[in-house]
């Protein structure tokens, strides 16, 4: 085209950034990559290799190894031979090393860029501007919480070998989020990036090389599935981190159930993204070109379901049409490129089926776009609207370019369509009044929430879910919990507590009185059990002392409905939650003498041990009706002119199984913190013990506890607990039961992905350290982000 | 027409700007995010990109957008001469050459000077088709009785200005006084008659985007040919953040009324790289309908300059320098 021509058309031309230098590097390794263990390159032993494709044209790049369950075990010994110096190095030289890699990454960031482009398919725009500068962001930040470790998390230590399995949608940036807090806190790692996209992963492990990084620190297996699951049942991995679809989510979670195994989830989403008529529309549409059409809407965060306001929806849909027709479809290489390629033709096959069944489900619009011919994985930017909400589309992840839209007429509708999924990644709301903002932001079910923008992300804040998008953060202190654990849980020796046990002579065994009829206490209220049996309680001598209901799985199920009719009890105020708490332990201590001898009555201990359980107790109640008011969020410093609120919320309905020790500590220790936190309880106390949670009830009920926020199910642990952690309306279950029942809690939380805190450390509940703190506080919340920008 | 009319309009793009009644509904439900304005600006210009062949052709049509200006205290007619014989020619003949534009009519779309000027500029450019803008209404501050701005735009007009850039009263905007903002622009835009008008917003002086927004909106109501950022004197002048408030106030106008309103970002646009995202941002904002002379000017004395050397480095691969080309 001639000078003249172009000035007349003032079209853009090609503006192709180049490959040149990445395909050097390619060449340099002969397009043919090993596993990288121990410090080194080093081939399979089955000596299997795939290739891989790059998505813009449909070339092959290089050959990639497929790692075997051999090498996966050779990597993780690698990085459990590497542990122990790792671990005991200073915090300020692990800071070093990841310094060192941050500013590496910097150095190199055009070739990370230009490689990751070429490998996933994204513009070279998104992977220069955003991809690799969060890459280098991360690694500083969490070099700074290295540094900081020997001081401000002088309780905790690394948890061990890691293992981290990473999505292909942005495959660098996930190795980042992994690997930094990993590092940082101590551990040393096995990382599998995805198939698709190993490339960026190995020039990493380079950089790792090229510093000095100790050997086996980090290990990269590549490989496909079958390589991840070899890494996931390693029994010498003590903690997983994965990112990718809600589908292998669950598989991870059932196949590490009983094992141990920590584990953190970031899986898929379905995320609202809400327009109200007093927003900034042509900002609002930017927002949403950032949030569906950014990475080819290849995001578990992609603002894909689009809520808008009735009144403005005609206006607000025709100006996204007139956007969405000057979107560039097109080379990822190019710099003026806006939706690069899709990463694979299996994507684009699983997005063409999406909007097949679309079809029929709403109305499809596309804008009529210049589309590439050559052989790579394209799609169009897709608009449905007059979507149901019982569409498919509307309800399940399509992880591509397409945007569903609904309406709505009120804030509280535009809550509950927000709210009407089984995901809870992020959200984002447009409207420029602040009220209506942070008003609507508590009440949505989601990890992050965006306020007049969309997608931003930074190391500073917490990544992650609510729901089934998965469960722990990434990013800000709030992510480091996952990479360490308290120290007494190492250096705990397995020394059993001694009970002093009183002498049988000093014992009486208590004569007949009135026949007390214990029953469930449900929605505030004693309720029979719905079987017509109770279970007989026994002494600690083994003599009859009395029944408790035996209540089933209507039982259950009647205590979460009064579960969740008492949600409210999250919007009370904390300090008026502590108030109630506070009142609790005055009851309980007004009854002091009978709870005193019901202790000894069941495990048979000294009356003075058994008034130290006592004062523990009422304690313990003091120390967390004061943390109710005081387990603060943190403001994080999120480098755009915002404030960042990183704000702890209640799980919501909480199973909770009583420990086997201690009758009424064990009690005290685990319902209490997960109400002072605003959730509402269903607890199964201890089959042996069931008799003091009953006494207990009658102390809820004169403190002003609302009905519903403690509802109290006796009976056979084991079958209650199966329908507890079964629930899908319970969103968190606290087991501290016998350790038999570990491994069916974890499983059985699959269905919803509810979180699961399951004890395997037997702790002792009369010590402060184990039986109270904030590791409960963190369990029985979640954090949620909100991003507010501002500006006039 | 009441306010809400969206995208079913009798379009007029062919005709100017007659103006509307003062809709202040309209007014108030302007909403400006900075924030976000921020963000997609900071995107959009790394969004894009212009390269090699397109670069000179799109360097060239920035030099036919721009009003080449002067507006100076010590202006004397001979300044005003070399300025004009630049608009004429703004690009060295041996540079077209190289790109075949040999015969190819370049200049800029206009001169832009103070009403003593105008009588050179308007020898000077005679039989160019080059018209003349002056500025006035008591440029730069406006600090002066309306009786005064209105006789001296008359003035100006029959001085042989063809384009008049008026300046508003800050004072309006600021105090919220936006019917009397209407009619003194109105006022102005009939004292231009057959000249057309530049409403320069200054806009740096309104204190916030949103005033920014409904400026822009009342000027296009009371039918401003043109909106403006700055008179160049402001401490802030043009910036890509309040052009874009000002592009989209031009395209919601376009939406509920069907006619096309110029926009002249005047005030800190030097380089070639500047002129590109102010193009950039047109083209993805308004369309290509927006990059011509009858809508789109740059108020700019020293991007000429850079231009040329942009283009000598295109025509020779050899990096230039100030001196090579002749000054304004």
């Amino acid at each position: 085209m001639d000078v003249k021509e172009i000035f007349d058309k003032m079209s853009y031309g090609p503006a192709p950034e180049s490959t040149k230098e990445a395909f050097e590097w390619l060449d340099k390794h002969q397009r043919s990559f090993d596993l990288f263990i121990d410090g080194e390159w080093v081939p399979s032993e089955s000596h299997e290799k795939f290739d891989t494709i790059s998505p813009g044209n449909g070339e092959v790049l290089a050959q990639i190894t497929q790692a075997s369950s051999r090498d996966v075990d050779r990597a993780v010994k690698s990085a459990k031979a590497a542990f122990p110096n790792w671990k005991k190095l200073s915090g300020h030289e692990r800071a070093k090393y990841l310094y060192a890699i941050a500013r590496k990454i910097q150095k190199h960031s055009r070739l990370f860029a230009v490689l990751e482009s070429l490998d996933n398919g994204k513009p070279i725009r998104e992977t220069r501007d955003i991809d690799i500068p969060l890459v280098a962001r991360h690694f500083y930040y969490h070099a700074g919480w290295a540094q900081l470790m020997d001081t401000e998390l002088t309780d905790y230590e690394p948890v061990g070998v890691v293992g981290q399995i990473i999505p292909w949608n942005f495959p660098l940036l996930m190795l980042a989020w992994k690997v930094a807090p990993a590092l940082a806190m101590g551990n040393t790692v096995v990382l599998k990036p995805a198939e698709f996209t190993s490339l960026t992963a190995l020039l990493f492990a380079e950089i790792c090389q090229s510093i000095g990084l100790p050997k086996g620190v980090l290990n990269i297996v590549t490989g496909d599935g079958t390589t991840g699951s070899a890494l996931v049942i390693h029994p010498e991995i003590q903690k997983i981190a994965f990112t990718g679809s809600t589908e292998v989510g669950r598989i991870i979670r059932n196949a590490t159930a009983g094992s141990g195994k920590k584990i953190s989830l970031e899986l898929g989403g379905k995320s609202p993204f809400i327009v109200f008529d007093d927003a900034d529309l042509d900002s609002a549409i930017e927002g949403l070109v950032d949030g569906i059409w950014f990475n080819q809407g290849q995001v578990c965060c992609a603002g894909s379901r689009l809520l808008v306001q009735e009144s403005i929806a005609d206006q607000f849909l025709e100006k996204l049409k007139r956007r969405m027709a000057k979107l560039r479809v097109g080379d990822p290489l190019d710099k003026s490129t806006d939706i690069g390629a899709i990463v694979a033709p299996v994507q684009l096959q699983r997005i063409m089926k999406y909007i097949e069944i679309g079809k029929s489900e709403g109305k499809i619009w596309q804008p009529d776009l210049e589309m590439p011919t050559n052989d790579g994985c394209y799609y169009p930017p897709t608009l449905f609207t007059d979507v149901p909400t019982s569409a498919t589309i509307a309800q399940e992840e399509i992880f591509g370019p397409v945007l569903v839209s609904m309406t709505f007429r009120t804030p509280q509708e535009a809550i509950e369509l927000a709210n009407n999924t089984v995901y809870g990644l992020a959200a984002t709301i447009w409207t420029e009044n602040l009220n209506l903002a942070l008003h609507v932001a508590p009440q949505i079910k989601a990890g992050t929430v965006w306020i007049n923008s969309t997608n931003l992300f930074d190391a500073a804040s917490g990544f992650g879910g609510y729901r089934e998008s998965g469960y722990g953060r990434e990013g800000g202190l709030e992510g480091l919990w996952e990479y360490v654990i308290p120290k007494w849980k190492h250096s705990k020796k397995k020394k059993k507590r001694k009970m002093p046990s009183m002498s049988p002579d000093e014992y009486v065994s208590p004569s007949l009185s009135i026949d007390r009829t214990p029953k469930l206490y449900i929605g505030g209220k004693q309720v029979r059990p719905d079987s017509g049996y109770s279970i007989p309680v026994h002494d600690f001598t083994g003599a009859l002392i009395g029944e408790v209901g035996k209540g089933n799985r209507k039982d259950i199920r009647n205590a979460v409905e009064a579960a969740d009719k008492a949600r409210g009890w999250a919007t009370r105020t904390a300090h008026n939650r502590a108030q109630v708490l506070y009142y609790l332990a005055e009851n309980l201590e007004v009854r002091r003498a009978e709870f005193i001898s019901r202790i000894i009555q069941l495990t048979g201990c000294s009356k003075e041990y058994a008034e130290h359980e006592f004062e523990k107790s009422i304690e313990r109640i003091f120390y967390y009706a004061a943390y109710a008011d005081k387990y603060d969020g943190m403001v994080h410093h999120t480098p755009i002119r915002n404030v960042t609120i990183a704000m702890p919320e209640p799980l919501g309905i909480m199973g909770i199984v009583c420990p086997d020790v201690f009758p009424l500590l064990g009690l005290i220790s685990t319902v209490i913190p997960a109400i002072s936190m605003g959730n509402t309880v269903v607890v199964i106390p201890s089959e042996k013990y069931g008799l003091l949670a009953t006494d207990f009830y009658q102390i809820l009920d004169t403190s002003d506890v609302p009905g519903g926020v403690v509802n109290i199910v006796t009976g056979s642990v084991a079958e209650l607990t199966d329908v507890l952690s079964k629930h899908l309306n319970v969103d968190g279950i606290w087991y501290f039961g016998n350790p038999d029942l570990n491994e069916l809690v974890e499983r059985n939380s699959i269905g919803n992905l509810k979180r699961t805190f399951v004890d395997y450390s037997l702790r002792d509940w009369l010590s402060n350290d184990e039986g109270q703190g904030m590791e409960f506080l963190r369990e029985g919340t979640q954090i949620k982000n909100v991003w507010v920008p501002y500006g006039v | 027409m009441s306010k809400a009319k969206t995208s079913s309009y009798v379009s007029h793009a062919e005709e100017r700007n007659p103006g509307t009644p003062l809709y202040m509904d309209w007014v108030n439900s302007v909403q400006v995010n900075k924030s976000a304005v921020e963000r997609r600006v900071s995107s959009l210009v790394k969004r894009r990109s212009v390269k090699k062949e397109w670069q000179v052709a799109w360097l060239l049509k920035a030099i036919s957008l721009i009003d080449l200006t002067t507006l100076s205290g010590d202006d004397t007619p001979g300044r005003v001469k070399r300025l004009c014989s630049k608009a004429k020619n703004p690009v060295r003949k041996d540079i077209l050459d190289t790109f075949g534009l040999t015969a190819f009519p370049l200049t800029v779309a206009a001169v832009c000077v103070y009403h003593n000027q105008i009588q050179t500029a308007v020898n000077e450019l005679k039989n160019t088709g080059i018209p003349v803008a002056a500025v006035s209404t008591g440029f730069p501050a406006a600090q002066i009785p309306l009786d005064l701005k209105i006789s001296q735009i008359k003035a100006s007009v029959e001085a042989g200005a063809k384009e008049i850039d008026i300046v508003i009263s800050r004072e309006l905007v600021l105090t919220g006084k936006w019917e009397d903002l209407y009619s003194e622009v109105s006022a102005f835009r009939d004292a231009c008659g057959e000249a057309h008008m530049k409403a320069i917003l200054a806009v740096g002086e309104l204190g916030t985007l949103t005033n920014v927004a409904k400026a822009s909106l009342v000027c296009m109501m009371a039918g401003a040919d043109f909106i403006k950022t700055s008179t160049g004197k402001e401490k802030v002048n043009a910036t890509l953040e309040n052009s874009l408030v000002m592009i989209r106030m031009i395209r919601e106008f376009y939406d509920r009324t069907g006619y096309h309103v110029g926009f002249k970002p005047a005030g800190g646009i030097r380089s070639a790289k500047q002129a590109l995202q102010w193009l950039v941002l047109m083209k993805e904002e308004l369309g290509e309908d927006w990059l011509s002379p009858q809508l789109f000017r740059f108020g700019a004395s020293g991007l000429l300059g850079d231009i040329e050397r942009q283009l000598e480095y295109h025509a020779t691969g050899m990096y230039s320098a100030a001196y090579r080309n002749p000054i304004a």
